[in-house]
Formats: C-alpha cells, sequence, structure tokens
C-alpha cells in the first residue's frame, strides 16, 4: 500500500492534496452547528449530479414528449421514481442547506478580510444555482415548468430597449416551446453543473488558502506552536470528517423522510398543477414559483412597476454580492458585535422569510402593502448596515476561541 | 489536546464499524441506480409474445417478425432444403444442436423445428450482433459451389446452413438461436412463449 | 438545536390544503390507499364508468394486476375491454389509451377530455371525492347538469344511474349592494339505483384508485422509506459513538 502511494506520489501529488485539504488542514476547534452546511452543500451538489445523470437517461428533452418521459421515469423505468424524487427532494435540500449556509457567513462575518473571494465565489455559486433550479423546473414540462417559465422569462423584457430581442432570443421562439425545452435541458445537464464544479472548486481553495473562520471570528493563525501548527486548529480529518459523517447521517434522515413520505412537500417541492401536462392556452389558476425563490418574487410584485420590479429582485440579489464592503465594523462574529447588528440580522431573516410566504398568496391589497414594508425591511438591513457598522460598539473579541 | 491515553482498539473498532456499515448502506444506494438499467416496463411489453400469421408464407421464403426489438426470422423450408441438412453435417460446429441454450428443448433435432418445415429464429448473428441476409439459392458466385443455401452475415463472413447452423472455419461461435415459440393453431405461431409443453 | 430548526422547517411544509377554485368547500376523502381490495373496486368502477372516454396514458394495466394481486387471466377478464387496431385484444402490458380522438371530444364535450392518470395527484383526493358527487340539474347547460367544484363543466354526469339526480337549492345575498343567488345546498330530486351511502362508498373506491393511479408506487414508497430512516438510526449511532471518540481528544 505504501509502496503504491509512494509510486502515485513521485507521478501526482496525491499525498500533498490529501495533506493540505485533510490530513494537516487545520480548522479552529470550535466549529458548532452552522458549520455542517458547507460540507452538507457539498453532498447534496453530488448527489445531485448522480441522481441527475441517472434522470438523463430515461428523460426526453422533447415538447412532445417530456411529460411522459417524467411519467415514464416515475412508471416504467425500475426505481425511477426513487430516483426522481431524490433529485426534486436534493433541489429543495440544496436551497435549505445553502441559505443556513449564507446565514452562518453573514453571523459569524466569514466574509470579512480576507475572506471576501470566498463569499464572492459562494455568491456566484448561489446565482448559478438559481439558475440551476430554473431551468432544471422546465424539463418536466407541466403546466407551473411552463408557465414559471414563461414569467421568469417575460421579466428580461423589462430591460428597456433590448427587452423585447432578448427574450425572444432565451426563447428561440415566439413563446416557451421546444427550442425552449431543449436548450435548456442543454445548459441543465452540462453547462451550468461544469460552472458549479469549476466555483465550488474555486470557493474551496480559497477557503483552504486563508483557513476557516469561526464562531468567535477570531484568527487561529495568529497564534501557532512551536511547530507552526495553530492552537486552536485540529486536523480537519479526522475530526471534523467524523463530525460531518453525524451531520450527513442527520440529515439524510431528513432527507429520507421527505423524499419517501412527503415527496411532494405538501405541493411546494413539486408543485400540484405541475402533474398537469404543459397548455400554452390555459394557466394555471394559481401561479407560484417553487419556494426558494419566493422572496425575490415578492419583491418583485411589491413594486407597481416593471422595470423598477424587475431593478429591485436584481438589487436584492446583488447587495449580497458587497456585503464584504457593505459591512465595515472590524469586528466579525456576532458574538461580540452591537445589539443593532443583532436586531438588524434578526429583521433581515424575518424579512427574507416573511417575503417567502407572501409571495405564496394571492395578491390581494394587504399582501402587496406587506410585501412592500417587508422589501423595504429586507433592503433596510443594508443601508442600517453600512451606517452603523463603521463605527460600531462592539464587545472586546478574545484573543483564542472560546468553548 | 488532552494527554490521555487514546483507547486504540476502540477506535479502531468503531472505525471499522462505521466504515463496514456505511459500505453497506453505499451499497444499498446503489442499487436502485444500477436496477434503472433494467428493462423497463415499456420495453417488456414491447418484448411481449407476437403472433405471426404463417397462413400465406409460401415455400422456400421467409418472413419477419419483431420480437423484444428482434428479428425473428419464420422460413417455410422445401422438401430440398430440409433433404440438404444432413449432408452438411461435416462441415458444421454443431450438428447436433448439443449446445441447449441456442434452442429449446423441442427444437433440439435434426431440423431445428416444432414442425419440420417451419423453422423459426431469431435473426442475430452470434458472433457479433449483426443480422445475417437470407440466401437461400443452391452455390451463387459470391458464396462457392459447396453454398447449400442459409444465412450470411455480412459483418464478419459467417455461415450458417438452413437450420440456423454455423459452419465451421467463421466466427461465429454458435448456431442461431430458436426463440421460444408454440402454434396456437395451424398457421399462427406465438413467438415468445413456449405454451407451457416445453 | 439542528432537531429543533430541522423539525420547524418540516412541520410548515406539508400542511397547507390544496387550493380549492373558486373557494368551494371540499368534503373529505375517507379513502386508505393501503387498502388494495378498495383499490381494485375503484379500478372496476374507472374502467365501467370513466374510461370510454378518459384515459389513464400514463399507466399500464398489469401495473394495477401486480399491485393488487390478480392474475393476467383476471385482468383480462375484468379490466380490459379493447382492442388494439387490427382488432386483437389489448397486451396486458398496454398503456391505458382510449381510442376516442380529440377532435371528436371537441365535437361532442367542447373540450378535450383530459387524461385522469394524474389528476389525483394535481387537484387533490377530497376535489374528486366532491366533484364527482355534487353534480346537479341545470337546464342552461348543454349537458343537463352543472357541478359545485368545477363550474360549467362539460362532463355529463355519468353516475346519475347510481346516485339519482340533485336539484340545487338556491339562497340569495347581497354583496357590494348587489343580490347574488348561490347554491345553498343539494338535495336529491330523482333517487338512483344506490342509496347515498351506498354511492358514497362507491365513491371512495373510485377516489381511492384514481389517488393509487396517480402515484402507483406509494405504498412501496412508503415501506421502503421506514427501512431506510430505521438503518440511519443504526448508522447514526456508531457515527455520533465514532465522533465521541475521536473527539475525546479536543475536549
Amino acid at each position: 500500500m505504501g509502496k503504491l502511494i509512494g509510486w502515485i506520489d513521485d507521478r501526482f501529488p496525491l499525498m500533498k492534496m490529501w495533506n493540505e485539504h485533510l490530513a494537516e488542514y487545520y480548522a479552529p476547534k470550535n466549529f458548532n452547528f452552522w458549520y455542517f452546511f458547507g460540507s452538507l452543500a457539498l453532498m447534496v451538489l453530488v448527489i445531485q449530479i448522480i441522481s441527475g445523470i441517472f434522470l438523463t437517461m430515461h428523460y426526453k428533452p422533447d415538447a412532445e414528449l417530456a411529460f411522459a418521459s417524467v411519467e415514464y421515469i416515475m412508471r416504467d423505468v425500475p426505481y425511477g421514481w426513487l430516483i426522481r424524487y431524490i433529485h426534486s427532494t436534493g433541489a429543495t435540500a440544496f436551497f435549505i442547506v445553502v441559505y443556513l449556509h449564507m446565514l452562518r457567513g453573514l453571523m459569524y462575518g466569514s466574509y470579512k478580510k480576507p475572506r471576501e473571494l470566498i463569499w464572492l465565489f459562494g455568491m456566484f455559486i448561489y446565482l448559478a444555482l438559481m439558475a440551476e433550479a430554473f431551468m432544471g423546473y422546465l424539463l418536466p414540462w407541466g403546466q407551473m415548468s411552463y408557465w414559471g417559465a414563461q414569467v421568469i422569462i417575460s421579466l428580461f423584457g423589462a430591460i428597456p430597449v433590448i427587452g423585447d430581442d432578448l427574450t425572444l432570443w432565451i426563447r428561440g421562439d415566439f413563446v416557451i416551446s421546444d427550442a425552449t425545452l431543449n436548450r435548456f435541458f442543454a445548459l441543465h445537464v452540462i453547462a451550468l453543473p461544469l460552472v458549479l464544479i469549476f466555483l465550488v472548486v474555486a470557493h474551496i481553495l480559497a477557503l483552504h488558502e486563508v483557513g476557516s473562520n469561526n464562531p468567535d471570528g477570531v484568527e487561529i493563525k495568529k497564534n501557532k506552536d512551536e511547530n507552526g501548527i495553530p492552537l486552536d486548529g485540529i486536523p480537519f480529518h479526522p475530526y471534523y470528517t467524523v463530525k460531518d459523517i453525524v451531520g450527513v447521517v442527520v440529515f439524510l434522515f431528513f432527507f429520507a423522510t421527505v423524499m419517501f413520505f412527503f415527496p411532494d412537500g405538501g405541493g411546494y417541492f413539486l408543485e400540484h398543477a405541475n402533474f398537469i401536462a404543459s397548455d400554452p392556452l390555459k394557466t394555471p389558476e394559481h401561479i407560484a414559483p417553487v419556494w426558494y425563490f419566493t422572496p425575490f418574487y415578492a419583491i418583485l410584485r411589491a413594486v407597481p412597476d416593471k422595470l423598477m420590479g424587475v431593478g429591485a429582485m436584481g438589487a436584492a440579489i446583488v447587495l449580497l454580492f458587497f456585503m464584504p464592503w457593505i459591512d465595515r465594523c472590524k469586528v466579525k462574529s456576532i458574538r461580540y458585535r452591537s445589539n443593532i447588528y443583532k436586531i438588524n440580522l434578526a429583521v433581515f431573516v424575518v424579512s427574507f422569510v416573511v417575503l417567502g410566504w407572501l409571495a405564496m398568496q394571492p395578491v390581494t391589497s394587504t399582501i402587496t402593502m406587506l410585501s412592500q414594508v417587508f422589501s423595504l425591511l429586507y433592503f433596510g438591513f443594508f443601508v442600517v448596515l453600512f451606517i452603523t457598522s463603521k463605527n460600531e460598539d462592539t464587545k472586546p473579541v478574545p484573543d483564542r476561541v472560546t468553548e | 489536546m488532552s494527554t490521555d491515553v487514546v483507547d486504540k482498539d476502540k477506535r479502531r473498532f468503531l472505525t471499522a464499524a462505521t466504515s463496514v456499515v456505511g459500505a453497506v448502506g453505499a451499497g444499498f444506494v446503489a442499487v436502485p441506480f444500477i436496477a434503472s438499467w433494467m428493462p423497463s416496463e415499456r420495453a417488456k411489453n414491447a418484448g411481449a409474445p407476437v403472433e405471426a400469421d404463417i397462413s400465406k408464407l409460401e415455400e422456400g421464403r421467409m418472413m419477419i417478425v419483431e420480437w423484444q426489438s428482434k428479428p425473428v426470422w419464420i422460413v417455410r423450408r422445401s422438401r430440398q432444403m430440409l433433404d440438404s441438412l444432413p449432408k452438411l453435417n461435416d462441415n458444421l460446429r454443431d450438428p447436433a444442436s448439443e449446445n441447449a441454450d441456442q434452442q429449446p428443448e423441442y427444437a433440439q433435432n435434426e431440423t431445428r423445428s416444432r414442425k419440420p418445415e417451419i423453422l423459426v429464429l431469431v435473426g442475430i448473428c452470434t458472433h457479433l450482433g449483426c443480422s445475417p441476409s437470407y440466401r437461400p439459392e443452391i452455390a451463387p458466385a459470391d458464396l462457392g459451389d459447396d453454398w447449400m443455401g442459409g444465412f450470411f452475415c455480412p459483418c464478419h463472413s459467417s455461415k450458417f446452413d438452413m437450420a440456423g447452423r454455423v459452419y465451421t472455419g467463421v466466427p461465429a461461435p454458435t448456431n442461431l438461436p430458436v426463440p421460444p415459440h408454440y402454434y396456437l393453431t395451424e398457421n399462427t405461431i406465438l413467438v415468445g412463449e413456449d405454451g407451457g409443453a416445453a | 438545536m439542528k432537531k429543533q430548526i430541522l423539525t420547524l422547517i418540516l412541520s410548515v411544509l406539508p400542511t397547507f390544503a390544496y387550493a380549492a377554485g373558486g373557494g368551494v368547500h371540499l368534503d373529505s376523502a375517507p379513502i386508505d390507499t393501503s387498502d388494495m381490495e378498495s383499490v381494485k373496486r375503484g379500478a372496476k368502477h374507472f374502467i365501467d364508468y370513466c374510461f370510454s372516454c378518459h384515459e389513464a396514458g400514463y399507466m399500464r394495466y398489469n401495473r394495477i394486476a401486480r399491485d393488487t394481486g390478480m392474475t393476467d387471466a383476471e385482468l383480462r377478464e375484468e379490466l380490459i375491454f379493447t382492442t388494439n387496431e387490427k382488432g386483437e385484444p389489448t397486451k396486458v402490458g398496454s398503456l391505458m389509451k382510449v381510442a376516442m380522438t380529440e377532435d371528436y371530444a371537441r365535437n361532442v364535450f367542447g373540450t378535450a377530455v383530459p387524461d385522469l392518470t394524474l389528476t389525483a395527484r394535481a387537484r387533490g383526493a377530497d376535489w374528486v371525492y366532491t366533484y364527482l358527487r355534487t353534480f346537479y340539474m341545470d337546464p342552461y347547460r348543454p349537458t343537463g347538469n352543472n357541478n359545485l367544484v368545477f363550474p360549467d363543466v362539460g362532463m355529463p354526469n355519468v353516475l346519475s344511474s347510481l346516485q339519482g339526480v340533485q336539484r340545487a337549492v338556491y339562497k340569495t345575498e347581497t354583496r357590494q349592494g348587489v343580490e347574488v343567488e348561490t347554491v345553498d345546498r343539494l338535495e336529491l330530486a330523482q333517487a338512483g339505483s344506490m342509496t347515498a351511502e351506498e354511492f358514497d362508498v362507491f365513491v371512495t373506491d373510485l377516489t381511492n384508485f384514481m389517488v393509487y393511479l396517480a402515484e402507483p408506487v406509494q405504498n412501496e414508497r412508503k415501506s421502503l422509506g421506514i427501512k431506510v430512516l430505521i438503518f440511519l438510526v443504526i448508522f447514526f449511532v456508531l457515527a455520533y459513538m465514532l465522533k465521541k471518540e475521536y473527539w475525546k481528544d479536543v475536549h
């Protein structure tokens, strides 16, 4: 065994990579619950790629055949139903995990110097993931697939001058059609997964270059022993591998519960209207995007102007990219930050969730009014943060991590 | 880090136990993915037995029916074709059809058929899966003087006689398979089922 | 902490009810998807009353046989009455297609007749159960009937010989100063061959079949799910002990 590894090492940096990223990657020893979601996101990506590859073996990206081929997978392919439910549940799980992972970053200031690039790569992953999910949702070719895509693509029509031509170019037809389905399929199964994998590698390389942040927001590299090993660090392998396995098992327990007992998630993971084949002449009575897009959809609906609405929705995402520069406070972790920040972040999280709920309600004047209020609160987070973070009333940060 | 003595055995045991259970779990997860490559219900339905009406099949002629997406040949052999069969035995690899995989028991006979004159074969060369052509003529220019009629595979020149038996000296290893079949009536064959009486 | 959060996420999700079109009250369908005898009875009702017009075009006949414990011979006897284009009896592994063309349907019913394979998943069991029981006389409709949960439906009430014919009792309300007439309740105008209780059982079986039809694998899915969860609990115990053992070094 040792000989074989030696033979490989002379030709390929196997042990070097193993040590750099696992056995001698020193992670802070005080990771808490919130630090499970990075490895979980990676695992869900693997689940999605594998189940997705197997779905492409039976799916037909053809407007005439697509809907029936999904039912073919659900009924005729041995265990096709299981593979499809893994993939559909995985899409939801991906967003839950990623949202919690991002919230962790906000709580502990993981986007701050020297980790700005990690955050930016992460935001690009999030963008790619949204595109991936959106295009994947067209593929079952049900009513929600069709009309959801119709609405989202029409958003580009709000762009002045080129809008109409742009939507035409994206669809490749005058409405959503076979051409759209076919190109979305290609992007969903090849192009975006490649982009995602590239970005994930960049995200992890950048992380391992500067080292992980932790719930205290202390740089463990400042305190090293005589061998140059951080005093508060422990090797990722075996300590965090065994810990992450526990996290993975707990996660899989919830994943399996949804997948085997609530695969449609009450109509939120697989929407009811998507069990009706797409019909270009008939919009479903109640149309709402899948849950993970709803907060942004609520912001879109809150603005009574097409262009401004699209702009606001875009800004809601783009602002997150600039977090490392909007937040000017030197203290990273929420543990040592002011109450203003804590309240501000709490309001932000609540408005994100409430916006998500609002987008699923039929439009009434009350719902619109609430959407406007919570949209303002959402954007207020960034404004308040920018103003207050410069001279924030922080607590003293300890020199070493706390237990 | 603490300096307590580490219980190495316990650690090794737990690592092994977790790895084994994890590997078993991974094995279970692999099952549906591997199983998904097996024929689907659609393929099974398409592969269901097919009926063939041979009332209009003339002597010396071949008809093709599709079963499990494979060509199945049905030939009504002439007296002369049947008479030629025993004469070829020395040139054949398995003249007595001893390889039991290549035909049901009821076709393990001189003519490799239920009724002597009616030949039913799966028309896929046992070499690499091409479909041979039906060449009933005697001694054509391209096949040589000793050709007594049979099937010739254009891919790698494998030769079979009028009972689907393979010649020696060609790449195909075995005789052409006879599919399970039985007679529903005098002139209808059901390909794909033995009709109970195997 | 972790449990609480995830339980919270899970608990809010599946509890929402289906949005009923027009806000009509839906009766709760007393179905039991694991009762395969009921599914089998429902399959017969479906073939007898729905299948002459509606297809279940994503479903294969022999799947019903397999899941309800019928032999192929019983299946041919009890459920398959169609032939293929050559006039041969439909194969047991065929999809449940109907020969009616879309043009014909548009002429007769004014609309394409929907495929029913996934209706119970798209609309919900309660909708199907209520829909089938709330037809009532309406002389202004070409079919002579209307429906509470599906106003102006194009489908005739094919179950009227069993249920009888219902008549709507109207009430008037004042909405925004305008008098509006709405249906208050339905009453039996002419008896059918079944009592109300018998008819409810009939529709329950039919609904149960349609729920099964929409996702035939659901019982297998749940039983496999239990096994997977048990495995994960065992794996959790081991993984947790392993983690505890290694982390003795750290604490």
